[in-house]
C-alpha cells in the first residue's frame, strides 16, 4: 500500500513544473483531476510553456497516452467478473503505476476488485495532494533544478520498470526496447517510438520466451 | 493561450486519455484471448516503460550523450540498485532526484 505514495513525490515535481509555466493553480488541478496521466501532463507543461496550440497538444497526449490501451488490453482477460460501470471507473484511474501494481497480481484481479479500486482510488489521491504541494511549493522555490526535481519522471519510470522485469524474456524485451526506443528517437521518430519500439520488442521478446520454453519442454 | 483555453485543452486531453484506457477492458474482458495474445500483452509493460526511459537517459537531447555531464544517466546507476535492493517507487525517486540534486550542488552536469 505505501508504493502509491511514491506518487506524492511525483506529483509534487508535476505541481512546481505547472505552478512556474504560467498555468493557473486551478487548471494544474483540474490536469491531475480529469486527466491523471503522469508522463503525459509534465509533457503537456511543457507544451503549454512554449506556447503550442490546442490541437497539437491535444494529438500529442492522444500519442503518448495510447500505450495504455495495450496496457488496458492486457488486464481485460482478468476482469471478466466486473461490472462495466466498475470496468469504466477502473480505466479512468489507469496510470503506469497503477498498471504496474495491478498487472503484477493480474490473475488475482477478479476477486480483488475493492483492492484494485482502493489502490486507484489511493493513487490519485496522492498524485492530487503532491500535485497541491507543488503548486505552493513553486511560489516560494527559485529554480527546480538544484532540487533534481526534473529527474522525478525517469526515477518513477526506473523503479516501475524494475518492479516488471520478473524474468530473463522480460530483462531482454526491456533492454531491447530501449535500444530501438534510443535509436527512433535519436533518428526524429519522436511521436511514435514508444508505441513502435515497445511493440517491436514485446514481439521478440515473446518469440524468445516462446522458444525457452520448447527447449526446456 | 488564456487560462479557459488550458482549461477546454485539458478537456480534450482527459477525453483522448480516457478511451484507450477504457475501450480494450469493456470491449476484451468477457473475451476469452489466446495464449499466445495473452503472453504477447504480458511483454509490453516492460516494454513501454524501459521505451520511455532510456531515451531519457542516454540521449536527453535526441543525442546519445555518455559523458560525465549527463547527470541523469549517472544518477539511474545509482536509483537502479535502490530500486532492484527496495522495490520502493517513492525510495527510488528520492534517492534518485537527491543525486541529481548533490551532483548539480557540486557543479557537475550541463543543465
Amino acid at each position: 500500500m505505501p508504493v502509491v505514495l511514491g506518487y506524492i513525490p511525483i506529483g509534487f515535481a508535476y505541481g512546481v513544473l505547472a505552478g512556474k509555466s504560467g498555468i493557473s493553480a486551478f487548471n494544474a488541478l483540474l490536469m491531475s483531476i480529469i486527466v491523471f496521466a503522469g508522463s503525459a501532463q509534465f509533457i503537456a507543461v511543457g507544451l503549454i510553456a512554449s506556447g503550442a496550440g490546442i490541437i497539437p497538444i491535444i494529438i500529442t497526449t492522444f500519442i503518448v497516452n495510447l500505450r495504455h490501451l495495450l496496457m488496458a488490453a492486457s488486464l481485460a482477460p482478468y476482469m471478466s467478473k466486473w461490472k462495466k460501470s466498475m470496468q469504466a471507473f477502473f480505466a479512468y484511474e489507469l496510470t503506469d503505476e497503477t498498471f504496474a501494481l495491478h498487472s503484477s497480481v493480474a490473475t488475482s484481479l477478479n476477486d480483488k476488485k475493492i483492492e484494485a479500486l482502493t489502490v486507484n482510488v489511493t493513487s490519485q489521491i496522492s498524485w492530487i495532494v503532491g500535485t497541491l504541494l507543488g503548486l505552493l511549493a513553486a511560489g516560494i522555490m527559485g529554480d527546480i533544478k538544484p532540487f533534481g526535481l526534473d529527474y522525478a519522471l525517469a526515477a518513477m519510470f526506473i523503479g516501475l520498470l524494475v518492479g516488471q522485469c520478473l524474468d530473463y524474456p522480460r530483462i531482454f524485451t526491456a533492454v531491447l526496447a530501449g535500444i530501438i526506443a534510443t535509436v527512433m528517437y535519436i533518428s526524429g521518430f519522436q511521436q511514435s517510438y514508444v508505441i513502435v519500439s515497445s511493440v517491436i520488442a514485446a514481439t521478440i521478446g515473446l518469440g524468445v520466451e516462446q522458444w525457452i520454453k520448447q527447449k526446456s519442454a | 493561450m488564456d487560462q479557459t483555453e488550458i482549461s477546454l485543452t485539458l478537456i480534450g486531453m482527459a477525453v483522448v486519455t480516457y478511451f484507450p484506457r477504457c475501450l480494450p477492458i469493456l470491449f476484451l474482458s468477457g473475451k476469452q484471448l489466446s495464449p499466445l495474445i495473452i503472453a504477447w500483452l504480458r511483454m509490453i509493460p516492460p516494454a513501454i516503460l524501459s521505451a520511455m526511459l532510456v531515451p531519457s537517459l542516454i540521449s536527453p537531447e535526441q543525442k546519445i550523450n555518455l559523458d560525465f555531464d549527463n547527470l541523469f544517466l549517472w544518477a539511474s546507476f545509482i536509483a537502479f540498485p535502490v530500486a532492484i535492493k527496495t522495490r520502493s517507487l517513492s525510495l527510488t525517486v528520492l534517492v534518485g532526484m537527491s543525486c541529481v540534486a548533490l551532483g548539480r550542488y557540486y557543479g557537475l552536469g550541463a543543465g
